[in-house]
């Protein structure tokens, strides 16, 4: 009879697989989307060359684009060369593709569903994981590094899923990130922080075990969702100045994507509900921290990663309110301060001295 | 920036914000700072740097500076947090710890540079929440601004027929109800002959948003208060004994700039007994510490004496003080005896731990009583084993085998010139070795209860066997084993602290999170009812509103209320340009 950490191990194991397949189905809904956005805009191109005069076409481009992109593609149009009329095609039909703003229309591909169907099933295997962990120990599954990862990891699928339900969004693109992320942390997580299950030093006895861990790895679980949006978000802003400058554009699943400030406002809202999460996490850390020794600040490494965290997400919010700043830069700054957060949870658990020594490795 | 006026040319009062916000109004082109003033007077360049430090724009730049200041003190140990670490980094770097040393590295978060940020970073928030704050008590008394002539172009624009039977009057009268329970704020305005109300919400957004900058700076003021009046000691006591809340009896006391010593409630702690709890079934995590308590007696002038305990995660709160529980250990009990038999010490001597199996070491200074000052460097190990080098170990932090061995040293202990020297370390240059290391005479090795001769006839020295009925001591290695487990006295290492303005901090950190949680999540709106005539003559329930700030769920705000108030709208109503009203 195997014990029910050995169980909770072999479920952990189960679930990596399937996140594995849920990858794989996520990213070929990502080749798909390109191949989509391709044909889309291969559409338009033979509507304009079949349908259209040139004049109609310079009037069409004309009217959705500026005047000088305009008058590039009709003079490029107007030569009426086989070639020239490929280049000028290719051009116009990525922004007639974006034009205003709109994406391709795309809807939900097998592979996306087979990629949210699976993660759905990981998360559940997942869940039976982290849950027989904590039945093994009696007590909370989050007192060492193994744990750790095991849960929060648990609460970046969550979190994920849970946006699915609740956004009016659809933003099963990020599939892709997500299982990816949770997966390879997983992965490193039972291969190399792997401990067995051992009592709780006394240290680490209090009711803010529960509340201050469970609280900063929800709030990482949102940090990382506003990664994801971030990096898409400069993505696709770089792909919309390419577009509005007139160059050719490539093949590219983005263009299936919500656009960037729609991005942006997502990120935004995914971020702001992790900081404050964050500065709960700070306070009752430092509540704690009063109880256990004896001070409720002392500049601790760990306490030091958090602050600074803090700040940086408190740089990210001002930053999206600040004319010059939002959009791209303020993407970057979700970018560092997610990039903190995890070496806050990698490097200074593991090599940085300090007070939070629970890693158990 | 502070100057720039924000109020609406339709009279609605915005949050004054600095000019570089999203929300503010463009600047004119052209109008950057310095640039459209050729030459500025000497007060012209106080305000131009004043509103540069307190634009967006520089308060973001302070914050990543404080984020990356804040940096270095983790790469470096810390003389307020780790004072040991810096000691061993001056040793083991000693060409580059003095330079980082010249730069504060070793105190980053009170150096200059760390404290130049963040007051620079205050000064930046000061000067922007005074002029808010004035600016916001106004806006709360201010009426919701007039309706725009044109709402066709605000966000979520809507219209709905008006009912038949109803009359434009009813309509804004049952539109104001509405918006009124919805803790709108509302004004009527009539415009042409058409009447419509005008609302605002979330006052609470800005106030939010006050309150949580306010309460950022109150925490950097409790924080330096406290620092200033309060204090933190430590003292170690053995099971048995006490220790009195003065001065004099702490081992290192750390008074804030501004505290009163005349301010110590005189108690007696005293610690009874100190229970440690090993783990010793899981195999995985045998030894592991489960629990330390330690039982203590308070005592006072007033009263009668009162037990209590201490916990790790459950400090003591008597007497305006916090007793922690920060470490425990052993403390060997020794007595030294001259030639004669006669006592020259007695005592329970701490030793301090060095492993998770509670190695420990500790020294003995005995100053009088003999030929010439005795000092001895002990190693306690509650459990000993040999390892296979012949070096001792110990292999569990219970006294289950524990062993006490001594390298004497004779010589000046150092201790009568007045300089304060540690009781933890002995300083053996200006001292002769007597046993152990080189000195080819075995190191003194005792279990509890066993005594032994000193080299050269210097007198005995005795382990002693402190159990209630442990047998008179014998001498060394003939001592038969048995339970050792209440054989050495265990010492609590207590730190006592005394914070005044602790609880103020966390006063401030709870409206921190409440400040925060409205400033980001309550939306500021402004909704407009208008009851428009269109050019055939009818009449129609116009509804549209605006945004002061993210607020994601405006547009479904206002189609909620049309739908409220005049039903959903029909799916033929055209809502496109055609349907606009003549005004």
């Amino acid at each position: 009879m195997p014990s029910l950490d050995e169980i909770s191990v072999l479920s952990v194991y189960s679930a990596m697989a399937v996140y594995a397949i849920a990858f794989i189905a996520f990213s070929i809904d990502l080749a798909k989307r390109g191949a989509a956005a391709a044909k889309a805009a291969d559409e338009l191109r033979l509507a304009h060359d079949g349908d259209e005069l040139p004049a109609a076409e310079r009037e069409r481009v004309g009217v959705l684009q500026a005047a000088a992109t305009a008058k590039t593609a009709a003079s490029a149009a107007g030569t009426g060369g086989t070639g020239a009329g490929e280049a000028s095609g290719r051009a116009s039909r990525w922004r007639s593709a974006t034009a205003d703003g709109a994406s391709v229309a795309y809807g939900r591909s097998p592979a996306l569903r087979v990629g949210v169907a699976m993660t759905v099933l990981a998360w559940l295997l997942h869940l039976t994981a982290t849950l027989l962990r904590g039945f093994a120990a009696g007590r909370v599954p989050w007192a060492n590094m193994y744990e750790f990862a095991l849960t929060g990891t648990l609460i970046i699928t969550t979190v994920f899923l849970v946006v699915l339900v609740v956004a009016k969004h659809d933003l099963r693109f990020l599939g892709t990130f997500v299982t990816g992320l949770v997966l390879v942390l997983l992965g490193v997580a039972t291969v190399n922080f792997y401990v067995s299950v051992v009592p709780l030093p006394p240290a680490l006895q209090s009711a803010w075990l529960v509340i201050h861990v469970f609280v900063a790895t929800t709030s990482v679980g949102f940090f990382a969702l506003s990664f994801a949006l971030s990096v898409v978000q400069l993505m696709q802003s770089r792909r919309e100045s390419l577009v509005a400058s007139a160059k050719a554009v490539k093949k590219s699943f983005l263009a299936t994507l919500p656009d960037s400030t729609t991005l942006e406002n997502l990120a935004y809202r995914v971020t702001i509900v992790g900081f404050i999460l964050w500065t709960f996490t700070l306070m009752a850390g430092s509540i704690w921290a009063e109880a256990a020794w004896g001070r409720y600040w002392g500049w601790d490494t760990k306490e030091v990663w958090t602050f600074i965290i803090w700040v940086v997400y408190a740089g990210y919010i001002h930053a999206r309110a600040t004319r010059g700043w939002r959009g791209s830069r303020s993407a970057w700054l979700a970018i560092i301060g997610f990039s903190t957060v995890l070496f806050n949870f990698t490097v200074v658990n593991l090599f940085f001295k300090g007070l939070h020594a629970y890693s158990g490795l | 920036m502070v100057s720039t006026s924000s109020s609406d040319r339709d009279g609605g009062v915005d949050p004054l914000r600095p000019a570089d916000h999203v929300d503010s109004p463009e600047p004119p082109p052209g109008d950057g700072p310095g640039v459209a003033q050729p030459k500025l007077g000497f007060a012209g360049w106080l305000r131009f740097g004043w509103r540069q430090l307190t634009s967006m724009r520089t308060a973001i730049l302070l914050l990543l500076l404080l984020a990356i200041a804040a940096v270095p003190g983790s790469l470096v140990p810390q003389r307020s947090s780790d004072p040991n670490g810096v000691t061993q980094y001056f040793t083991d770097h000693p060409d580059t710890a003095p330079v980082l040393d010249s730069f504060q590295m070793f105190d980053v978060y009170t150096s200059a540079w760390f404290s130049a940020v963040y007051l620079l970073l205050f000064v930046s928030l000061i000067g922007c929440i005074i002029p808010r704050t004035k600016h916001h008590f106004e806006a709360m008394r201010a009426r919701p601004p007039r309706t725009p002539v044109r709402l066709g172009r605000l966000a979520g624009y809507t219209t709905r027929p008006l009912p038949d039977g109803v009359d434009a009057e009813t309509a804004v009268a049952e539109a104001t109800k509405l918006l009124k329970q919805g803790r709108y704020r509302v004004e009527r305005y009539e415009l042409r002959g058409e009447p419509s109300v005008s609302a605002e919400r979330g006052y609470l957004r800005e106030t939010g948003n006050l309150v949580f900058h306010t309460a950022m700076l109150g925490i950097l003021v409790a924080v330096g208060v406290g620092g200033g009046f309060g204090f933190a000691g430590q003292r170690v006591i053995v099971e048995g004994q006490s220790f009195v809340n003065t001065l004099a009896a702490f081992d290192s006391f750390n008074p804030g700039r501004f505290f009163d010593p005349s301010s110590l409630a005189p108690y007696k702690l005293s610690l009874r007994e100190l229970d440690a709890v090993y783990e010793t079934q899981n195999q995985d995590a045998l030894g592991q510490p489960i629990d330390f308590t330690a039982h203590v007696t308070i005592t006072d002038q007033s009263g009668p004496a009162e037990d209590g305990q201490v916990k790790v995660n459950e400090p003591l709160r008597t007497h305006g003080t916090d007793v922690f529980l920060l470490g425990n250990g052993y403390a060997p009990h020794i007595v030294v005896r001259d030639p004669e038999g006669e006592i020259v010490f007695d005592d329970a001597v701490p030793f301090l731990p060095q492993d998770a199996n509670l190695t420990s070491i500790g020294v003995v200074k005995v100053p009088d009583g003999l030929d010439e000052q005795l000092g001895m460097v002990g190693f306690f190990y509650p459990t000993q084993d040999v390892l296979g080098s012949g070096a001792y170990a110990s292999t569990y932090p219970d006294l289950v085998l524990p062993v006490l061995t001594l390298n004497v040293y004779e010589g000046d202990l150092g201790i009568d010139s007045g300089t304060p020297t540690s009781v933890y370390t002995l300083d053996p240059s200006g001292m002769d070795q007597l046993t152990g290391g080189e000195t080819g005479v075995d190191s003194i090795e005792l279990k509890p209860g066993e005594l032994t001769e000193l080299p050269g006839g210097r007198g005995t020295v005795e382990f002693v066997d402190d159990s209630p009925d442990a047998p008179a001591a014998v001498p060394a290695g003939s001592a038969a084993d048995r339970d050792y487990a209440q054989s050495v006295k265990r010492f609590a290492s207590f730190d006592i602290h005394h914070d005044p303005t602790q609880i103020w901090v966390l006063v401030f950190a709870i409206l921190i999170l409440a400040g925060l949680l409205s400033s980001l999540f309550v939306p500021r709106r402004r909704m407009w009812v208008k009851v428009a005539t269109r050019r055939d003559g009818s009449r129609v329930l116009e509804f549209a509103g605006l945004a002061r700030g993210e607020d994601p769920g405006l547009e479904q705000a206002v189609s909620a209320l049309a739908d409220k108030l005049a039903g959903p709208a029909a799916e033929s109503e055209p809502t496109h340009d055609t349907a606009k009203p003549t005004t």
